[in-house]
């Protein structure tokens, strides 16, 4: 990777560098889906790239999701890398069939005669108003799968740096990019161009409580954990960064410091992450907790178009905030 | 019963009933099996439509691919998948051609581009467009070739797939298998429009009706698709018109059809009438026929006798190859 260290750019440019390095560094890459070509892609991010790579490695699909995500897990058992990328994952229930019963199963199913080295980009979650068909964040849907690997980058650096590793993977990589993410900015750094697949990150370390979350969520942990900072309550955030699998180990080893866990999902909370990983840190850490574990998820409503009540809805800062303070407060 | 084609000889005529012969003796003893309890799960057998494998595949070249259904014993022995492995996969055995991960609806097999073996309607399709998509990106000559069934058309995927095909002009053989049921619910019940050719038509796709009881006309009507393909022209679909003789399942009664229905196909069944056209040319005796019984059954017993002796797979592999364990090239 050629990226000068600390160069200040958006997550959207982020990912587009990342497409852009891998399709000139390897001829069986191209990108295909709906609007990445002509168009410049629904949230701009492979703008360019269809007058940099033609038609034949940009390639504008039809409104087939199942056919043109089916046609990626062809072409990668026939020997290409494919970038698939569905607009959002609202549009990916169209094509749940060929990730489910397809990608994720060829590889078992054939004694391990056909790993399927699929790559499949979409966006994910709300925040924009978009009304409850174009909001949703079923990232938890894909990381019950056996057969594949699902990945949230976050930050600038894994919005740079996970890709050159998915596609170094011979199972199918399902890689979610939050939408209210894609015009922040922030530092490109070094760390980009090691990027790994797997593995959950220290976001910010702390003493007091642990955030575990990912995606958008991120960035409400970070401003709760400041203002909780600013009453002496010191939170560590824990990015987990791959959804499946998780890494038990980072949280564990968090937890155990801190004594207290909240996670934050912007799923909605019945048969979530936020309870697959709370379950994880009662098998592998209860009698290591100060507090009940304590989750911020998305309301359990389809989430409304009205500003106040989409935002009412999702994980807010005050809300882990809250969670927070009442966590360590009932423990005092 | 017609004349055979121009220039068959006794040797060509003679290896394609073998063919068909191998096929029907096979499903035999897979039904046998499942009677004695040693295959489970869902058997879905073939007998009646095997023309359509054994024609398609005299034209298939080794790197063409090849994307089957749940009824796909046939097109996997008319490929070329030796016939212990496939029985032990029917077996569940770890000697299987997929490792006895997949059973009798999941044949897979590297070594002759077999990639299944698709137990959800329709999936097949948009794989198969990717594999044609990805031989047109390398410049490579090789085709998709893709068995569904009828029922198959009223999937959304059948349409996608037409059209993404048609309109990326790719190398893909659409193999209609149309038995008149997909399941127990005849074509009648269930489309608007019986004819499927018409529906690929519609796509742009090159369409053609082909007798699929009929072992010549199927070859010559998958070679013209291929050259098509392979010249760089685009999709073909055959519909190939046969039928099932068996059950859907082992669980199927067969309320939904008559039995003079099944006799009167019986009679038009692609094994006797090849029979009678061989032996009304005079190229095949009925010692000839009673030899390829003998050698053929022989060949499936020899299989059953692999399964049988073969080991299961030991549970503490129970969780492999969910992922892969080789690197990516």
């Amino acid at each position: 990777m050629t990226a000068a260290t600390s160069m200040r750019i958006t997550y959207r440019e982020a990912v587009k560098q990342a497409i852009r390095e891998a399709l000139a560094s390897d001829p069986r890459v191209f990108l295909m889906g709906e609007d990445v070509g002509k168009y410049g892609g629904c949230f701009a991010v492979s703008k360019g790239l269809l007058a940099e790579f033609g038609e034949e490695r940009i390639r504008d699909a039809p409104l087939s999701e199942s056919a043109f995500v089916g046609a990626g897990i062809g072409a990668a058992l026939g020997g290409m890398k494919p970038i698939v990328e569905v607009m959002t994952v609202n549009f990916s229930l169209l094509a749940i069939d060929q990730i489910v019963n397809n990608a994720a199963t060829l590889c078992h199913m054939s004694g391990g005669q056909f790993p399927v080295p699929v790559v499949i980009r979409m966006a994910t979650g709300a925040g924009r108003q978009l009304a409850a068909q174009h909001s949703h964040s079923l990232e938890c849907w894909y990381a019950h799968v056996p057969g594949l690997r699902v990945v949230a980058p976050a930050t600038i650096d894994d919005a740079r740096g996970m890709l050159r590793p998915a596609l170094a993977s011979p199972d199918p990589v399902i890689i979610f990019e939050p939408i209210s993410l894609y015009n922040m900015e922030g530092e490109l750094t070094e760390a980009a161009s090691s990027a790994s697949l797997a593995g959950a990150r220290v976001h910010r370390p702390g003493r007091d409580v642990s955030m575990v979350t990912y995606g958008a969520s991120l960035w409400r942990c970070v401003t709760a954990a400041e203002e909780l900072a600013a009453s002496g309550i010191e939170a560590e955030i824990i990015d987990l960064r791959s959804l499946r699998p998780l890494d038990d180990t980072t949280i564990l080893e968090s937890v155990r410091r801190t004594r207290r866990a909240v996670i934050v999902d912007e799923g909605w909370r019945t048969g979530g992450l936020s309870a697959e990983i709370a379950m994880r840190i009662v098998e592998q850490g209860f009698y290591d907790l100060d507090a009940p574990i304590a989750r911020v998820c998305t309301e359990e409503v389809p989430i409304p178009y009205p500003k106040h009540l989409e935002d009412a809805a999702l994980p807010s800062p005050a809300r882990i905030v809250t969670a927070v303070r009442r966590m360590i407060s009932d423990a005092q | 019963m017609s004349d055979l084609p121009a220039g068959i000889t006794r040797e060509r005529g003679l290896y394609l009933l073998r063919q068909m012969l191998r096929i029907r003796q096979f499903e035999g003893r897979c039904a046998e099996a499942y009677g004695a309890g040693h295959i489970r799960g869902f058997l879905h057998l073939y007998d009646g439509e095997e023309a359509v494998a054994v024609g398609v595949m005299q034209v298939l070249e080794a790197g063409d691919a090849i994307l089957s259904t749940y009824r796909e014993h046939g097109h996997a022995i008319a490929r070329g998948i030796a016939m212990g492995p496939l029985m032990a996969e029917m077996y569940g055995k770890r000697t299987g051609c997929s490792g006895g991960r997949g059973g009798s609806m999941h044949i897979f097999d590297a070594g002759t581009r077999f990639y299944g073996g698709n137990a959800i309607v329709g999936g097949g399709l948009p794989l198969a467009v990717g594999f044609a998509l990805a031989s047109k990106m390398q410049g490579r000559q090789d085709v998709a070739a893709c068995f569904f069934g009828e029922g198959a058309a009223a999937e959304g995927e059948f349409h996608e797939s037409m059209n993404l095909a048609a309109l990326w002009k790719l190398p893909v053989l659409f193999l209609c298998e149309n038995n008149l049921y997909a399941m127990g619910t005849a074509l009648a019940r269930s489309e608007s429009q019986t004819d499927i050719h018409a529906k690929a038509a519609a796509y742009g796709v090159r369409s053609v009706v082909v007798d699929g009881m009929d072992v010549f006309a199927v070859e010559s009507a998958t070679r013209e698709a291929a050259a098509h393909a392979r010249a760089g022209q685009g999709p073909s679909l055959l519909e190939l018109r046969t039928y099932r003789f068996r059950a859907h399942s082992m669980f199927d009664a067969q309320l939904y059809r008559d039995k003079a229905e099944i006799e009167d196909w019986q009679t038009r069944g692609p094994i006797i009438t090849l029979t009678t056209r061989l032996k009304a040319a005079g190229l095949m005796t009925e010692d000839d026929f009673q030899r390829l019984l003998h050698e053929t059954d022989a060949e499936v017993q020899a299989a059953v006798e692999f399964a049988e002796h073969s080991e299961w797979e030991p549970v503490e592999d129970l969780t492999r190859h969910v992922y892969a364990e080789v690197a990516r090239p």
